[in-house]
């Protein structure tokens, strides 16, 4: 008996704290925060209902962490077992006390000279599988620690920095997988999604979002322009266990705004890829924007959705995308199957009965400038959507801020810009933003809340009926999630480039948010009633 | 792509394709000044003129560059932009860039408009009949209503001054958005925005007075968009009154 126990606990230690089983229950234990997006279908969505629209006014802080770094903090925290581990920039991770926010380990990543990142060293977040956490770096790597102290356990290089390959991106933890993108796409990079093993760190396939010669798609780059078509990977896609496959979005192809030397759709730039989570087979895909000259990277979260879509129960994936389009797509098959605008654009003229825009060719960037809207910030971003089955409605934040477009040059040179344009904001506009709540189903806007400016910040739905979001002034605010009225606010003074997650601690529901340069989690004042 | 900032009052991004340190100077053709030409009319041409004769910026169509002496200055400071002014980097490419430069080279030297005032005088009317001095500030004295003209004369043409003092809303700068408020307690402000979210307004009121107001308090908030609190000078001063004041103001250079 005692020897059955032993091995058995011996397996237990083996399997480690987080399993695989684990993250596949997630949704069971709201009091924990196990994978990027809360569970594998990305609703960003928890089921803790102590705070609620009647008692949501009396939220205030419980604790806050200070970062020293002054690039911008864009970590979605995990949480497990008493502590919650963040993302610092450029690449290092903390292990926080969940009780009083004091770190407990950290890992410092020294980084070589020369890191190359368009839009800042950012990193957003951790995956967590057994006893390892495992962090991307903007020097190209992906790293392995001990999840009890943050000792590297092993440590493999994922593509070269020195050609402006970088990783941002929180990776996703599938079966005994770690899935990790690439970011570079305006370096000219040749993007991927890679699956490395969990315990070894080796590389266990490779899917290229740019075809090499022979494979099919790559008919879709004129002359050699493939080598250099970017379709970066830099945002956390999701996983459907049942279909086994793991859905991901790719982001512009290069150059980003001169199209003439890639002609072609250019594959599978701006697509949703549907990938064999074993082997990285691709089983499907969808392009959303063919041959982009807009840089509208598809580089948004998947959320996964069964429901009757006129009259018939399907496996869904909704997209609010960049460009301005709110997609439904069967996740089956990648068949189209909705598409609508949910924020204010001019590249297109519509999309045709198969998905495929219809583009308005006066947006294309010249040398005396183009008006386009959405600018290539997007309507949407990398930042997350939320999905709450209480209410069955969407949330999405919307950017509406235009820009005019000057062609520039692109000549390609490892390591350096692969652009090809300049731009310049819209005379007389007050850019603004919106969080906006959508049907799932027909992506009809259900309510708005307006936004002094477009934000930077992801949401979180709760089953208290409430949706926080961030702005760029630094509120971090709830608004009814049926009806959009505000309910609470608090004024950070740091801007919120971050997603919010929601935990328990000590049996107290808590709502976590970096902003500025402090990670900050409330919870409800016990005094006031 | 995700730009690090978004950048509200910076004109034009910069995406950084030239680098900051250019390699050599290339030697430009004619068909590098023509294509000069065209950046150069739909980039800078808005505030420094077709010809470079200046507006909003300052003229370019000179001998010798306040802040760019040589080419590779001039090749800089396009490339950087001006820190605390409204001159922005430039997101063209090194031989772009290079292309402008060799443009703005060969604008030679058109005839400024001839500064009839005397600045003394000019100096007065600031401060006393003019009373410029209650919302503008010059050395770090006066008011904060207005913008800051200590260097404006470095910044503006004399006929883009002499056109604000007679024509306020033809030139509103950047960062004075009037704006109106009607409190749900009675209170009425109006003054120049000096920050908003989606929550809250503050503002400065002509007698420099700063108000702050949550919106859920308000009834009514107009932003008027182009206009401006400053009067027109036509009906205060006298042509010849005019021109003392805005010969005061071109002498103002910044520095010592």
């Amino acid at each position: 008996m005692r020897q059955i126990l032993c091995a058995l606990l011996f397996v237990i230690s083996l399997a480690g704290q987080v399993p695989y089983e684990r993250i596949l229950q997630a949704g069971r234990e709201p009091e924990s925060w196990l994978t990027y997006s809360g569970t594998y279908r990305s609703h960003r969505y928890s089921t803790l209902d102590q705070i609620t629209r009647e008692n949501v006014s009396r939220l205030q802080p419980a604790w806050m962490y200070q970062i020293r770094a002054r690039h911008k903090f864009e970590t979605s925290p995990l949480v497990v077992d008493g502590i919650m581990y963040i993302t610092e920039p450029p690449s290092d991770v903390t292990a926080l006390d969940l009780r009083t926010g004091r770190p407990v380990w950290s890992y410092r990543r020294s980084l070589p000279e020369g890191v190359i990142t368009c839009c800042g060293q950012v990193n957003r977040g951790v995956a967590f599988l057994d006893d390892q956490i495992f962090v991307g770096t903007v020097d190209a790597y992906l790293v392995a620690l001990d999840a009890k102290t943050g000792r590297v356990r092993w440590e493999t290089k994922v593509s070269d920095y020195k050609s402006a390959h970088s990783v941002t991106v929180a990776p996703l933890a599938v079966k005994d997988k770690i899935i990790v993108g690439i970011a570079g796409g305006e370096y000219g990079i040749r993007g991927f999604l890679d699956a490395y093993d969990a315990k070894t760190g080796k590389l266990a396939w490779r899917f290229w979002t740019v075809p090499g010669p022979g494979e099919p798609g790559n008919e879709t780059w004129s002359g050699d322009s493939w080598k250099r078509g970017a379709a970066p990977t830099w945002t956390t896609g999701s996983y459907d266990p049942e279909l086994n496959l793991i859905y991901w979005g790719t982001g512009n192809p290069g150059p980003d705004f001169i199209g003439e030397v890639r002609l072609g759709d250019n594959l599978y730039s701006e697509c949703l890829i549907a990938l064999d989570a074993d082997t990285g087979e691709l089983k499907w895909y969808f392009q959303f924007l063919p041959h982009d000259i807009h840089d509208y990277d598809a580089t948004q979260v998947p959320v996964l959705l069964n429901a009757d879509f006129e009259g018939k129960p399907r496996k869904l994936v909704l997209f609010a995308n960049r460009n301005a389009f709110y997609y439904i797509l069967d996740r089956v098959t990648g068949e189209y199957l909705l598409g609508k605008e949910f924020a204010h654009q001019t590249w297109a003229k519509g999309l045709d009965e198969n998905g495929r825009p219809i583009e308005n060719l006066e947006t294309t960037p010249s040398v005396e400038g183009a008006l386009v809207y959405p600018d290539d910030d997007g309507a949407a971003n990398w930042y997350s959507p939320s999905y709450s089955p209480q209410t069955n409605l969407f949330y999405q934040n919307v950017r509406d801020k235009g820009a005019i477009y000057y062609r520039g040059e692109a000549i390609y040179e490892p390591g350096k810009l692969y652009f090809g344009a300049s731009r310049r904001r819209v005379p007389g506009e007050d850019p603004k933003g919106f969080l906006r709540a959508l049907h799932p189903l027909t992506g009809e806007l259900a309510w708005e809340f307006p936004l002094h400016s477009p934000p930077w910040a992801g949401l979180l739905s709760t089953a208290g009926g409430l949706v926080f979001s961030g702005t760029m002034e630094g509120d971090f605010f709830a608004a009814d999630a049926k009806t959009g009225k505000l309910l609470w606010r608090f004024q950070t003074g740091g801007a919120c480039y971050a997603n919010p997650i929601s935990y328990v601690s000590e049996g107290k529901q808590y709502i976590a948010i970096a902003s500025g340069s402090a990670l900050i989690t409330f919870a409800l004042d016990p005094k006031t009633k | 792509m995700r730009l690090a900032l978004a950048f509200w009052f910076a004109p034009l991004l910069a995406l950084g394709q030239g680098p900051l340190q250019p390699g050599p100077q290339p030697a430009l053709t004619s068909a590098d000044l023509q294509e000069g030409e065209r950046l150069y009319l739909a980039q800078c041409g808005p505030c420094h003129g077709p010809r470079g004769e200046g507006g909003r910026g300052p003229a370019l169509a000179l001998p010798q560059l306040r802040r760019a002496p040589s080419d590779v200055s001039l090749y800089r400071l396009i490339r950087r932009g001006i820190r605390g002014t409204e001159m922005p980097g430039s997101g063209l490419g090194e031989h772009q860039i290079w292309q402008v430069a060799g443009f703005v080279r060969s604008l030679g030297h058109v005839e400024q408009e001839p500064i009839r005032g005397v600045p003394g005088q000019g100096k007065r009317l600031y401060t006393m009949k003019g009373n410029c001095v209650q919302c503008h500030t010059i050395d770090g004295w006066g008011g904060g209503v207005g913008p800051d003209l200590t260097e404006i004369g470095a910044r503006r043409s004399a006929s883009y001054l002499r056109q604000a003092l007679v024509e306020p809303e033809a030139a509103v700068p950047n960062n004075f958005l009037q704006v109106r408020v009607a409190a749900k307690d009675s209170r009425r402000v109006s003054g120049t925005r000096l920050n908003e979210d989606s929550f809250s307004i503050q503002l400065r009121d002509l007698s420099g007075k700063v108000h702050s107001f949550w919106k859920s308090d308000l009834e009514e908030l107009h932003k008027d968009w182009g206009k401006s609190s400053m009067p027109s000078y036509r009906a205060i001063l006298t042509p010849s009154e005019l021109d003392d004041l805005v010969a005061y103001l071109a002498s103002l250079q910044g520095g010592p």
